[in-house]
């Protein structure tokens, strides 16, 4: 199942088809053999850098893996480890709170957007682009934007609500754990909602406008249309972006690592940065593996049943 | 009462725009305050409380921050090049693979894509790990290509897919009268589907490109020499190399070098992108 590439047949251009003949059963050969060229950098890349890497990956789960040294085989003992790992189930409980948190958050700002956006007003491509600009800027230069903005003392977030008149003295937004973790939140909201506005968009586009026309001729009223039309046919959409949300929001790494640093005291350290860690600070690679083959098969599950409520539903 | 309604619509709609131009400011603002700040002067930049407008224009920023570390230059190199081996390696690979699938049969097919497929499920940080491990073996560590394959591992499932259904949409007989004609398979996928596919390879190459101008964790861990560091990496060092004097024009100037590119890019390609999104994310 790896590389079903053979060798030779790197150039597909050295099969000419000659003249219109029938299809036989050697040209046929020679057809399967001209798809395998085709896929074969797949192939190749697949196997080298994803089925080879995810056995690795298991492999060293059950290891002693030192950075300088040769490995050990220790069996199970990195995932009994595990059980009493006070950061790694820290981190768990954290990464989790701040899924739920944010999946509700990002969904509530998104329908908000969304009726904007798609209302028939003029200047409403003008806010839907506006909305979505900040999910094109990487993370790294995201956060660190924010980073800055949020600053106590040169911060503007802070002046802003100083000219405001809503605090009087400067607030630490990233100085206590709660409001580190509300200002990540704000951050990813702000740069993630735009995705999910257009995702519900074309979904919204995509339900036939003779449904409505249909209802309002039967008289039903807006909080109905939206009842019965709009909330059945985008579920899909809906059971979708709730996937990518939990599953991004358990990988998050980049917004805590710039804007954080897993501070204060730790307070706010996800799955992946405990994973970093103590791949690369603390070079315990065997524990790391061992955390991220527990981490893949919880995703592995939450993407199977998703998308099996996902295909019930449409039934 | 016809005033009475017309003055309620035009109530809704002055309430509508107001909140409306609110939050639209409130998504803009990040980004044009950065803007604002990285051509103010270096003294008026890091000044405490911040000036709302520039008392005057500067380029101070940006020659601070051309000369940070190994200067930008470099990092702007690496980064131009990693995007570049990335978007025509994304390209080359899923346009191939694309029409493969879509086009022929042979063993092994449906769980070559069925595993491309896969990728997409796996947390991408948790192979990282035993990637690191496979570039050292394959002796590409700390090298932009061996990233640059990286990234395109990842853009695989997305590309595939969505080239596999840009082939599948064009028509067969086009190509068969092509090969009628004395075309090889290839001079088949060049002439004559290569034009009608041409929106799907944009979004591949819009996708590979946003995706590797910005990558942060992946350079993190497979670079470890400064002068190959990308500008995601340099931005974050910015910080953490000025201990306690913190540049924060510097670090502004940074940001919106970073991000300029993909605005820029982003509202140029913005069809290609929706369209992209509906093929890669709508299929569930």
């Amino acid at each position: 199942m790896l590389t079903r590439a053979p060798a030779g047949t790197d150039s597909p251009a050295a099969d000419p088809v000659t003249g219109p003949r029938r299809r036989t059963g050697a040209s046929a050969a020679r057809r399967s053999v001209v798809g395998l060229a085709f896929v074969a950098p797949t192939a190749a890349i697949v196997a080298a850098l994803f089925l080879v890497p995810l056995g690795i990956l298991v492999y060293m789960s059950f290891t002693d893996w030192p950075l300088l040294g040769s490995p050990r085989v220790n069996g199970v003992e990195n995932y009994r480890q595990l059980g009493s790992d006070d950061r790694f189930l820290g981190a768990i409980k954290f990464t989790i709170v701040y899924t739920l948190i944010t999946t509700v958050v990002l969904f509530a700002a998104a329908f908000v957007l969304v009726a904007i956006s798609n209302s028939p007003r003029r200047g409403t491509l003008f806010y839907r682009t506006a909305f979505f600009l900040p999910y094109v800027v990487g993370t790294a230069a995201a956060s660190s934007m924010w980073w800055i903005d949020a600053n106590d003392q040169l911060g503007v977030f802070n002046h802003a609500l100083q000219t405001t008149g809503l605090v009087d003295q400067p607030v630490g937004l990233l100085a206590t754990p709660t409001k580190a973790l509300l200002t990540v939140i704000a951050l990813v909201v702000w740069k993630f909602v735009g995705f999910q506005l257009m995702v519900l968009l074309v979904g919204l586009q995509s339900i036939p406008a003779q449904l409505y026309e249909a209802a309002r001729v039967d008289g039903a009223s807006t909080w109905q249309r939206l009842r019965y039309i709009t909330v059945p046919s985008l579920r899909p959409t809906l059971a979708l972006l709730t996937v990518l949300s939990v599953t991004g929001s358990l990988l998050a790494f980049d917004q805590f690592f710039v804007l954080t640093h897993g501070g204060p005291d730790n307070s706010t350290v996800t799955v992946v940065l405990a994973l970093y860690n103590k791949a690369f600070q603390s070079f315990r690679l065997g524990s790391a593996a061992a955390e991220a083959v527990v981490v893949l098969v919880v995703l592995v599950l939450v993407n199977v049943i998703q998308l099996r409520l996902l295909r019930e539903r449409e039934k | 009462m016809m005033p009475t309604t017309a003055i309620r619509r035009g109530l809704g709609t002055g309430l509508f725009h107001g909140a409306a131009i609110l939050l639209t400011v409130a998504f803009l603002f990040p980004l044009i305050w950065a803007a604002l700040n990285s051509v103010k002067t270096s003294d008026e930049a890091n000044q405490q409380p911040p000036t709302w407008l520039p008392h005057s224009l500067s380029l101070q920023n940006y020659r601070s921050l051309a000369g940070f570390d190994q200067g930008i230059g470099t990092y702007l190199v690496n980064t131009v090049v990693l995007c570049m081996f990335t978007v025509v390696g994304s390209v080359v690979v899923c346009v191939l693979g694309g029409y493969g699938f879509a086009r022929y049969h042979f063993r092994g097919r449906s769980v070559l894509f069925g595993t491309t497929l896969a990728i997409l499920m796996v947390p991408y940080a948790t192979i990282l790990l035993p990637l690191y491990i496979v570039l050292g073996k394959l002796h590409l560590q700390n090298t932009l290509i061996g990233l640059a394959l990286v990234l395109v591992m990842f853009q695989l499932p997305f590309g595939i897919f969505l080239m596999r259904n840009s082939f599948e949409s064009v028509p067969r007989e086009l190509e068969e009268a092509a090969l009628v004609d004395g075309c090889s398979g290839f001079g088949a996928l060049w002439h004559v589907s290569g034009r009608i596919v041409a929106p799907g390879v944009v979004t591949v190459a819009l996708f590979s490109f946003l995706t590797s101008w910005n990558e942060y964790l992946a350079p993190l861990i497979f670079l470890n020499d400064g002068a190959k560091y990308t500008l995601p990496v340099m931005l974050v060092n910015i910080r953490y190399a000025s201990f306690n004097i913190l540049d924060i024009g510097a670090l502004q100037a940074g940001v919106v070098v970073a991000m300029l590119p993909c605005l820029v890019v982003y509202l140029a390609l913005q069809r290609f992108y929706v369209s992209g999104l509906i093929t890669g994310a709508l299929r569930g």
